[in-house]
């Protein structure tokens, strides 16, 4: 096994000792329409699990990812190991010994040679292993594949990578099903199976999330261990930043396919910039780190990936946003929404002046609306912006114009905020503006 | 890897009431027919297409005697013997026929449901419209290409009747790929970087071939009834090729109608028993693997006696 560096904690070490590098990394599914859109040639909907990351990883270190449901972590992880496939940008991988080669490029057996040096554990373990495998044959599959042992080495192979992992007395093991196996040991052989081809990283998808408590402990120490022993890198996907804090030197915090914020882990646990962050570790209840962070914030639904917000997509959930933050139609809906909710006699009298709403669904800067006349629809509208003067939506509003029966409302037009250093981390926020000139990679 | 079979017979054994019955009962019939069928030479007086013994001919149309426990027909052959080596013939028929078709189906339907996109699309609109054949036509048609090449034979009949299966076994492999595929056992072959094929090898085909067992059996009652007959319609087996029972029965048909019936009775009967097992032990399988089907047997509780003196503990 090769020597590899120790772990870099200085900035300068962490950049000369790369890894991974991805550049303005997106992943984008296309939703398959139903039947008649297809027959018509129209494209369906466009999931933009990952839109936009770029980060490195250094060698040696444990980057967290950490975000609610559907913000694209497991993406993220998969595009890694070349599982999903990119749709812009790239990802470079830095081996110890071969030189950069770009993971985004790979196909077919190239891609497949890749995994000897980029391996995944998955979220649950028995899903994760084929049930008509013994745990001999399922470890040592990899070395198998990619030619690497046969006959008496490959058990014998097994059998060390089963014995890292503390599956041993390793004979107990070898023939048994994973159906036989505790959750906590079915972890153990799949990460078994992950480092049995010694590769330089690991992507850890919520590892422990489906575990027992008593065994998640545990399964943490081990994959520590393993990082000591055998010089791994570690991209460790998690919703769970108890965890998190515990295990990773840096973190990234994801929202709707995008990071919002990256920095070393205690930098962001002691002084979280981005709004987001601060809901997440609010979310945390201080004296009980054990405690879980629930998968989704109490406050607001995660907005559909498909169409996520305009400017910022954390602004309609944001207690801290401001005009920049990209205001848009389904906000306005929104506002009116909940003025109505306030007062029926409110919504009898309007609903009429107003309207359909539905069309402002659209996300757009420009939002028409109203059937009534413009100046009932005013009224209206300064009655919804009387009711809270303090809104920030009607800050990012820049003109209303008479059309028709109704009102034309533009909103300043903003795209989402890109990563700005911000003391130790990076944050995508409008609040923290650039800070120095000589803008930071990261 | 692999179907384990204690592991079914014992789901089945644990079925309650009726399906177990049927399976069992199903099963006694057709292993008789296997021990026709292994033992025919042994067990059948002559052989199949002996109409003399000693320069002796048979009768035509003899009734039952020691000599000819069932009689004989009308080309002079003896009854009983056509009857047991008949059960030969038919399982070496469905044997084959159900084995080509899985042979074909199955692969056809994992490289379908596994690589997806235009190949699935044209293996799928093909293997419907195979399927929305009347299945006797589709085994006529066959029948009719195979004779010039094949001719009369086992082989040809079993062929003939290949094609009429393929498609169950492709779209019951295909459609349990196409949702184990997504599965993240699958996921992580790939991830160990597993090539296709041997992800479909190793990974899938263990886990998309359990239902095949069960189509196997149902199948293999289908192919007898249809072996039956195309051979009553003179498209199948010839009579000095092998003893069909679908034959034997429809020469019969005229001196049933002279009012001699027992040339027709036994073959008639030997199918009618045949496909009754087979049938049983399919659908008796199918209910026992099959989840969604199955009640258990309610096994007791027995809780060990307890010693005198032993102390109730909370
Ligand atoms: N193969 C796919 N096809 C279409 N959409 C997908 C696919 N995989 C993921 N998505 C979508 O991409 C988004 C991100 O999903 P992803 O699984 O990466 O989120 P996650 O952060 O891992 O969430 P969780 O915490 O629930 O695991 C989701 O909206 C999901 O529906
Ligand atoms: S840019 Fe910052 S302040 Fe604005 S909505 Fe997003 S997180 Fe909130
Ligand atoms: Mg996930």
């Amino acid at each position: 096994m090769p020597t590899k560096p120790d772990t870099a904690t200085t900035e300068n070490r962490e950049r000369s000792a790369t890894v991974l590098d991805l550049d303005q990394l997106a992943v984008h599914f296309q939703l398959q329409g139903n039947a008649l859109s297809r027959l018509l040639g129209l494209k369906g909907r466009v999931v933009k699990a990952v839109d936009g990351v770029s980060l490195r990883l250094a060698r040696g270190e444990v980057l967290g990812v950490v975000g609610e449901s559907g913000s694209g972590k497991t993406t993220l992880g998969r595009a890694l190991l070349g599982l999903a496939p990119t749709s812009s940008g790239s990802i470079t991988y830095q081996s110890a010994d071969r030189g950069p080669r770009v993971v985004s490029e790979m196909r077919g057996a190239e891609l497949r040679g890749l995994r000897t040096d980029l391996q995944m554990v998955f979220q649950d373990p028995h899903a994760a292993l084929n049930p008509s495998m013994t745990i001999e044959e399922a470890v040592g599959h990899p070395l198998v594949i990619h030619g690497m042992a046969q006959g008496p080495e490959l058990k014998r192979r097994v059998e060390e990578a089963l014995d890292k992992v503390g599956l041993s007395p390793t004979e107990r093991f070898l023939t048994k099903l994973p159906s036989d196996l505790s959750g906590g040991q079915k972890q153990r052989a799949v990460i078994a199976r992950a480092i049995i081809l010694d590769p330089e990283v690991l992507v850890a998808d919520e590892p422990v999330s489906m575990l027992d408590m008593s065994v998640r402990a545990k399964i943490l120490q081990l994959m520590l261990d393993l990082k000591r022993d055998l010089g791994l890198t570690y991209v460790y996907i998690t919703h769970d930043l108890a965890t998190a804090k515990y295990f990773c030197d840096r973190i990234a915090i994801m929202y709707l396919g995008r990071v919002v914020e990256i920095g070393p882990t205690e930098e962001i646990f002691d002084h979280p910039r981005h709004p987001y962050t601060k809901a997440l570790l609010a979310a945390i209840p201080e004296p009980d780190p054990e405690k879980m962070l629930p998968r989704n914030l109490p406050r607001g639904e995660i907005p559909d990936a498909a169409e996520p917000p305009l400017g910022c997509s954390f602004h309609p959930r944001c207690p801290e946003a401001v005009r920049g933050c990209g205001w848009e139609s389904r906000d306005l809906r929104a506002l009116v929404e909940e003025h109505w909710t306030r007062s029926d006699t409110a919504f009898d009298d309007e609903q009429q002046i107003l309207g359909d709403l539905e069309h402002l669904d659209a996300p757009s800067t420009t939002a028409t609306l109203g059937s009534g006349g413009s100046s009932a629809v005013r009224g209206i509208l300064d009655r919804i912006k009387g009711e809270d003067p303090d809104e920030p939506l009607w800050s990012g509003v820049t003109s209303i114009e008479d059309t028709g029966p109704g009102v034309t409302v533009h909103f300043e037009k903003a795209g989402p905020p890109a990563l700005r250093r911000a003391g130790g981390v990076d944050v995508a926020c409008v609040l923290y503006p650039d800070e120095t000139s000589d803008r930071d990679e990261a | 890897m692999a179907v384990r079979m204690p592991h079914w017979f014992r789901q089945i054994w644990n079925t309650k009431g009726l399906s177990r019955w049927i399976f069992l009962v199903g099963l006694f019939i057709t292993l008789v027919f296997v021990v026709f069928a292994i033992f025919a030479p042994w067990i059948a007086p002559y052989h199949f297409n002996q109409t003399a013994v000693d320069g002796v001919k048979f009768p035509k149309l003899g009734s039952a005697s020691s000599d000819h426990w069932l009689g004989t027909n009308d080309q002079f052959y003896d009854i009983a013997s056509r009857m047991i080596w008949g059960a030969r013939t038919g399982l070496e028929v469905v044997v084959m026929s159900v084995a080509f078709a899985g042979v074909i189906g199955v692969p056809l339907g994992l490289l379908s449901g596994f690589v997806g996109g235009w190949i699935d699309r044209v293996l799928v609109f093909l293997m419907d419209a195979i399927y929305a054949f009347p299945s006797l036509l589709l085994a006529i048609v066959f029948a009719f290409l195979l004779k010039n090449t094949l001719g009369g034979g086992v082989v040809a009949a079993a062929l003939s009747l290949t094609a009429i299966y393929i498609p169950q076994y492709f779209r019951v492999v295909r459609n349990t790929t196409v949702s184990a595929r997504e599965a993240t056992y699958v996921e992580a072959a790939r991830a160990i970087g597993a090539p296709p094929l041997t992800i479909m090898r190793k990974y899938l085909f263990g886990n998309v071939v359990q239902s095949v067992p069960v189509l196997g059996t149902l199948n293999a009652a289908d192919a007898l009834g249809t072996l039956a007959a195309l051979g009553f319609l003179g498209l199948g087996i010839q009579p000095n090729e092998a003893s069909e029972w679908g034959y034997d029965l429809s020469r019969a048909l005229d001196d049933a109608q002279a009012g001699n019936w027992l040339p027709a009775f036994w073959p008639g009967l030997m199918i009618v028993l045949l496909i009754t097992g087979l049938t049983f032990v399919g659908e008796g399988l199918n209910e026992g693997i099959n989840p969604a089907l199955r009640r258990r047997r309610l096994q007791k509780v027995v809780f060990p006696a307890r010693t005198a003196g032993e102390e109730v503990s909370s």
